[in-house]
């Protein structure tokens, strides 16, 4: 499966995402500039993440109106696979392509270590080889990841089961302790309606190698590998 | 004719820049303040020949569609 990474001025994980893909899923990968409005028919996009455009005005707030993100937000609408990490998942958040929005982090502090994250919708493109309430240690690296959303519509969100990973404990319990940076109901990562759509913060080309301390971000790319070879 | 737009944080958004400022403040000796807002501040300069009501109108789009998030922010606006 083809995997189209998009870079913009200022993203700075769009390589880890590259190798990720290229060298420990041997899949083929491709750069696609943020003024480009051609995926090249790639049949995953990786909206990476790092620091586009300086995080001038908002995390993600300009990126937001690149020529690429029109082309991103038509491959969303006929189905595509689209994956914001991080910086990633702002821009998808400022972008609509996602509900909600985030805030600094509860302790104001750049929060970069490593942590758990449990699964909560293995029904998704994305986690189709996970098993719901599986545990992962995954890396996180950000500043403002306290995602926010009003009551009515976060009730909302958790009904269709678009909360995918909560930030939990090493033995998967969903505890105040447990989350790094004051985010609602410990959410570390959501989807769309219909699961095509997945932003996270924590970072799963970090966690794709034995060498880095752990392979769980793997699954997340392999889930997507399988769903496309299925359909 | 120049636009000077004021982005916050929505009343029922916490604030924590804000409250980190309050607490310094009380450290070191302003007692009497009940709150602090941490916002942005923008200034926009106009070609001449728009009218105010053309500015006010755009102005509006530009706070809407780009300087704010309306999920977190909210902002207000003064045409001099």
């Amino acid at each position: 499966m083809k995997f189209g990474v998009l870079m913009f001025p200022g993203s700075n994980c769009e390589h880890d995402a590259y190798h990720a893909i290229r060298k420990v899923l041997r899949q083929p990968a491709e750069f696609i500039w943020h003024q480009s409005t051609d995926l090249r028919d790639c049949q995953a996009i990786i909206v990476p993440g790092g620091f586009s455009y300086g995080d001038y005005l908002r995390t993600g707030a300009i990126a937001r109106f690149s020529p690429v993100m029109g082309a991103v937000r038509r491959f969303a609408d006929r189905g595509g696979l689209v994956l914001g990490i991080c910086n990633g998942f702002q821009i998808l958040l400022e972008s609509g392509l996602l509900p909600g929005a985030m805030l600094r982090n509860r302790g104001l502090k750049y929060v970069c270590r490593q942590v758990s994250i449990r699964v909560e919708n293995a029904r998704i493109p994305f986690t189709g080889l996970a098993r719901e309430g599986d545990v992962w240690n995954i890396p996180i690296g950000h500043m403002e990841g306290n995602y926010t959303l009003d009551a009515d519509a976060f009730r909302w969100l958790e009904r269709n089961r678009q909360v995918v990973f909560r930030y939990c404990n090493p033995d998967g319990e969903i505890t105040a302790e447990a989350n790094p940076n004051g985010s609602v109901a410990n959410v570390a990562g959501i989807c769309n309606p219909r699961g095509n759509v997945l932003g996270m913060m924590p970072h799963p080309e970090r966690a794709s190698e034995p060498l880095l301390g752990s392979e769980d971000g793997v699954r997340l790319f392999q889930s997507m590998i399988q769903s496309r070879s299925q359909a | 004719m120049r636009a000077r737009v004021y982005v916050s944080l929505k009343k029922s958004v916490l604030d924590p820049q804000g409250k980190t400022i309050h607490h310094s403040l009380e450290n070191i000796g302003f007692q009497q303040i009940t709150e602090v807002r941490q916002g942005k501040f923008f200034e926009i300069d106009f070609a001449p020949e728009l009218t105010r009501e053309e500015v006010r109108a755009e102005v509006e789009k530009i706070a809407k569609d780009v300087l704010t998030n309306p999920v977190i922010e909210e902002f207000s606006y003064r045409i001099e």
